[in-house]
């Protein structure tokens, strides 16, 4: 979507932020998706919370090296970051109007995600299968299963609308129907969740 | 020119479902929103009343109330459960459906656009949205009452294992997921609001209206959606994770060894304490979600009947960025003696009484407003005033449960009842009514009946003042809340005197109350048509029709030249200079 | 339907001009306001004359009762001074047909803002740093010192259980898998220092003038251990233990509350307080100890 208003500074009177003219010169689009992702975040940072919270209250912790394939989880991050890195190349080929460029890049940033999906699914079948589940599992405290099922799947559930988002923005952009605006959002929303990642990825599986 | 305001808003839908069920004109959203609150106030007014009966007269039968109820009041006496049900429901429904809806929702929606000089919302199909989104969730509220067990039984705080052990008490059956499902509903609702809310106060303001131009109500509005965005991803959260220990066996709340029932309880490793952090650290903010803009339009109802400025209005919104920082980190307040740490006690007493300096800066400037003032004493005035002294009694009450040591003997009991009806429940109600009267000549063209609303004020506040005042020395008893009957203990036999004038009051105030309902729908129909400007007040929505057309603004929006309380100027032609007007006294051209 | 909506919502022509209201309007209200708002302290005085905290019984209450009753000296005070400001503005300016101020310079709006600022920062900040923090201290962050008796109370939905450690000073092990209708604590049967403890259902006796310590655990919920006379409360959590230590200083009985939403029977989960005189309580806990 495209910018609706134009701000005329010059027109607005003295004052700060007079009239039409937003204190970060953003459109509304954009400052309602910078608002939801800081709403975002603090719902992550209040699962994160409640995760250290339990971990701290609990006698002990599995030993995450016997638990999580740390090779698989770095394959998995790879391709999230870098997922994102071809997002930021497809918004500013849209800004620019190589619109043939934004659909090659966002089809690569959707290979990548998807990736990171797969792999996310992998890892869960393999915890399923060993028999971890939200109330218990096999390498220590009940707590560390349902965390790690409720925090990943919540961030794995912001990675799939992210899809969703990327596939129906890579269908309007091939038909034309995309605006650079609309990119940004779309650009806005993956690149959170990107980040999210970098948060959960230490906390997890490192430390 | 002047670029249209508005994204993808639809002007003039026509037809009757899209110009008054799925409309995305922000008045009619407002209105929606006001008029579901009204409904639900009905209902939950009607559950403490309910618990009011019982109180006075303990074991009561009502036979015809036992057909109402059959499994909460079987032969029509009142059993315990349904009781638990009742505190729980009366507080959800009042704190989140009531006065959330009517206030910032319903008022909210209706005054920011029409007073910043917009168009509509930034993003008008979201905000009906979120409308449509509180629908199911009252009525999943409401449904609760009928399933089995009943409605949520745990107090509207939810504390686990209560709420997360369906064995513990009956409403946690299916009640309580309802409940749960039903507040994740509004919290989604409300922050597509508060998304809106934000964005639209930030970024649409029409042409000269800077940020120390606004009125206070949007001020208000504006920092209560920014605490409602920061604060409700805390219970969002806590919320899920309680849904989670529910029905699918983790154990976030719920610590291992327990017997409840008669059973091993299968969790282990949670703590209750956590829930209560996450509660609190939305449940503090929510009461500035509420308070703030019933101050915020008590400013605005006070200048138009006293034809001058509020005083202070710089000094308002400093001590409401105070308030809005410090009330994210007070919560604690709520838990002195839950028993999490001392330390941590002695940190948040400290923080509790800083947050009464803006508080109290706040007060000042309320009561300063006066002076000087030739008071125009209508319905909505008396209302104003009336949320003035509610806003001292209870501030001062507060004072006693902000600290820790006098929350010692205090903590839990019925002057904690008192305190937050003084603030959530009289503040708020008042300045609802007080903004009712007010606006209601710009939002349905008709004025409502004066005789019947000041009849209505007084009856109101003579009974709110009967029904709360009473209740902080019970509590100064040590009467606890939240019990189904005051039978069994000999302390507290002695008080049952007082129970009889509280519940008489709540019955005046129930009567005043529907008073209110009567003017309101009569004057719709029939009230005195009003004028654009009926009340001669300054801000924007006065200078459109009453009421305003879609789109707010018939031409283009108007610019704005000055301050929102422009009353009693030096060398202005008349009492009032509405914001329009140029600097040089000409009117701004249309 | 569409009828009523049509009425809610009807765009209609503002024919009437403003001013529905005059000045002077409403006098006698003005006035009754301003006597009401004078009667609200009034109020707050005579309920309190006649609500007012059991006496205390218990040596750190003194300190909770100072702070109370500062405040309610203090606060008491300011709500008055408050409603009586407010009367006379309500009273003063509803007989007036003009404006009588100037405008508020932002210098004035700042010297008035000092006002509350001083007011609060010395009446409830300097209140709970004077009178507050060191009883809260004491109650709380202090350790009960050395002689003094430790019971543990056990909530359950809807009974307290009071546990004694016996001779040995120590509490036996408990779990909840030995629970039963005989062993409502869940005692394991094989620790030697649970064998002489003894459990009381409903009575706490305690000695008179001697610290004691409560080991506060709860069996299913969230309970609130309440003692108003010896100004003694503390929310029960399950899963954790905490401990509250106080020196009752009264002989006599009481009652035990409970303050936290706890289920049904949360109204009804009464206990009793006995205090008595340490020679007669050391008789008793002789007695029955087997």
């Amino acid at each position: 979507m495209e910018t609706v208003q134009t701000i005329e500074r010059t027109e607005a009177f003295e004052s700060p932020w007079a009239g039409g003219v937003s204190p970060f010169k953003t459109s509304w689009q954009k400052l309602m998706m910078w608002l939801f992702i800081i709403g975002d975040a603090l719902l992550f940072a209040g699962f994160l919370a409640i995760y250290g919270f339990v971990r701290l209250a609990s006698p002990s912790w599995p030993n995450r090296a016997e638990v999580f394939h740390l090779e698989l989880i770095a394959l998995m991050t790879t391709a999230l970051i870098s997922s994102g890195a071809t997002m930021a190349t497809a918004v500013e080929a849209a800004r620019r109007g190589h619109w043939r460029m934004v659909v090659r890049f966002l089809l690569l940033t959707l290979a990548g995600g998807l990736a990171f999906l797969g792999m996310q699914a992998y890892e869960w079948s393999q915890f399923i299968a060993a028999g971890a589940t939200l109330q218990s599992n096999p390498w220590g405290v009940p707590p560390f299963g349902a965390s790690f099922f409720l925090i990943t799947g919540f961030h794995g559930a912001h990675v799939s609308i992210g899809i969703v988002i990327l596939l129906i923005t890579a269908v309007r952009s091939a038909t034309g129907r995309s605006r650079a605006g609309g990119l940004e959002l779309a650009g806005l929303y993956w690149a959170f969740v990107d980040l999210v990642w970098v948060f959960i990825f230490p906390l997890f599986y490192l430390i | 020119m002047i670029p249209t305001p508005i994204g993808n808003a639809t002007p003039h839908a026509t037809g009757f479902w899209r110009r008054y069920i799925f409309s995305a004109d922000h008045k009619v959203i407002g209105i929606q929103y006001y008029l579901t609150a009204m409904a639900m106030a009905l209902v939950a007014g009607a559950l403490a009343l309910l618990m009011r009966i019982q109180l006075t007269w303990p074991g009561i039968r009502l036979s015809w109330l036992g057909k109402l109820f059959p499994a909460g009041m079987p032969g029509g006496v009142m059993t315990p459960e349904f009781y638990l049900s009742l505190i729980t429901m009366h507080g959800t429904l009042m704190v989140f459906f009531v006065i959330s809806l009517a206030l910032v929702s319903g008022f909210g929606n209706y005054l920011i656009p029409i007073q910043i000089g917009a168009r509509d919302m930034a993003y008008p199909f979201l905000n009906m949205l979120s409308f449509w989104l509180v629908v199911p969730a009252c009525l999943i509220m409401l449904g609760s009452f009928f399933v089995e067990g009943g409605a949520a039984a745990a107090g509207w705080t939810a504390y686990p294992p209560l709420s997360a052990l369906p064995q513990a008490v009956p409403g946690s059956g299916w009640g309580q997921t309802l409940w749960l499902l039903a507040m994740a509903l509004f919290i989604v609702s409300f922050t597509m609001g508060g998304l809106n809310y934000v964005t639209t106060i930030l970024n649409l303001r029409t042409k000269g209206m800077s940020m120390m131009r606004l009125p206070l109500t949007v001020w208000t509005l504006f920092f209560a959606a920014v605490l409602g965005l920061l604060t409700f991803p805390a219970l969002t959260a806590a919320a899920i994770m309680l849904l989670f220990d529910r029905h699918f066996g983790t154990s976030f709340f719920v610590p291992g060894g327990l017997f409840v029932g008669g059973e091993i309880v299968p969790h282990e490793g949670g703590t209750p304490l956590l829930w209560q952090h996450l509660f609190w650290f939305l449940g503090h903010p929510e009461v500035y979600v509420l308070l703030l803009p019933a101050v915020g339009m008590t400013f605005d109802v006070l200048a138009a009947f006293t034809r001058k400025p509020v005083f202070g209005y710089r000094l308002v919104v400093i001590s409401l960025i105070v308030l809005t920082a410090l009330s994210v980190v007070v919560w604690g307040h709520h838990m002195f003696v839950s028993g999490m740490s001392p330390y941590l006690g002695e940190f948040f007493t400290i923080g509790t009484m800083l947050i009464t300096v803006p508080s109290a800066v706040i007060g000042l400037c309320l009561i300063a407003s006066l002076w000087g003032g030739c008071l125009r004493l209508t319905t909505p005035m008396l209302f104003a005033i009336g949320v003035i002294a509610l806003f001292g009694t209870g501030g001062f009450g507060g004072i006693f449960l902000g600290n820790a040591t006098s929350d010692i003997f205090l903590h839990g009991s019925y002057f904690v009842v008192g305190h937050f009806h003084f603030m959530i429940g009289g503040v708020t109600l008042f300045a609802m009514f007080a903004a009712t009267y007010f606006w209601f000549p710009k939002m349905f063209g008709r004025s409502m009946n004066e005789r019947l609303g000041r009849i209505h004020f007084w009856l109101s506040l003579i009974g709110f003042y009967g029904m709360f005042l009473g209740m902080h020395f019970l509590g100064l008893n040590g009467l606890p809340r939240r019990y189904y009957a005051f039978t069994q203990f000999e302390i507290l036999k002695p008080l049952q005197g007082m129970h009889l004038w509280i519940s008489i009051s709540s019955f005046l105030f129930a009567a005043a109350s529907f008073l209110f309902l009567f003017n309101f729908f009569w004057s719709l129909a029939r009230g005195s048509r009003a004028a654009r400007n009926p009340w001669e007040a300054t801000t924007l929505e006065w200078t459109v029709r009453s009421p305003p057309p879609h789109g707010n603004w018939e031409a283009e929006p108007p610019q704005v030249h000055r301050w929102a309380y422009e009353y009693s100027a030096p060398d202005a032609a008349r009492d009032f200079t509405p914001q329009t007007v140029e600097p040089d006294g000409a009117m701004a051209p249309k | 339907m569409g009828v009523i909506f049509n009425i809610l919502m009807r765009n209609h022509p503002s024919t009437l001009a403003a001013a529905t209201t005059g000045p002077l309007q409403g006098r006698s209200h003005g006035l009754l306001l301003a006597l009401f708002c004078l009667l609200v302290p009034f109020l707050c005085f005579l309920f309190w004359k006649q609500h007012q905290p059991p006496p205390v019984a218990s040596e750190h209450g003194a300190g909770i009762d100072l702070m109370i009753n500062y405040l309610l000296a203090a606060v008491g005070g300011l709500l008055l001074v408050g409603h009586a400001i407010l009367a006379w503005f309500v009273w003063r300016f509803s007989r007036q047909d003009r404006v009588t101020f100037r405008l508020a310079t932002v210098r004035t709006e700042w010297k008035w803002a000092l006002v509350p600022v001083v007011l609060m920062l010395l009446v409830a900040e300097g209140g709970v740093l004077v009178f507050g923090v060191p009883v809260w201290k004491k109650f709380y962050v202090a350790k009960a010192p050395a002689n003094a008796l430790t019971v543990e109370v056990t909530g359950q939905q809807f009974v307290w259980h009071f546990r004694y450690p016996g001779k040995d000073g120590l509490f036996g092990r408990t779990h909840v898998k030995f629970i039963d209708d005989d062993n409502v604590l869940g005692l394991d049967p094989t620790d030697a220092a649970g064998r002489d403890d003894l459990i009381v259902n409903g009575q706490l006796r305690l000695p008179v003038n001697r610290p004691v310590r409560l080991r506060l655990r709860s069996k299913d919920v969230l309970h609130g251990f309440f003692l108003p006379s010896q100004r003694v409360r503390q929310d029960i959590v399950p899963g954790m233990l905490i401990e509250v230590w106080f020196v009752p200083n009264q002989a006599g009985q009481f009652e035990i509350l409970c303050t936290e939403l706890c289920g049904l029977g949360h109204h009804m989960m009464r206990g009793l307080l006995q205090v008595m005189p340490e020679r007669e309580f050391e008789q008793w806990l002789n007695q029955n100890h087997s």
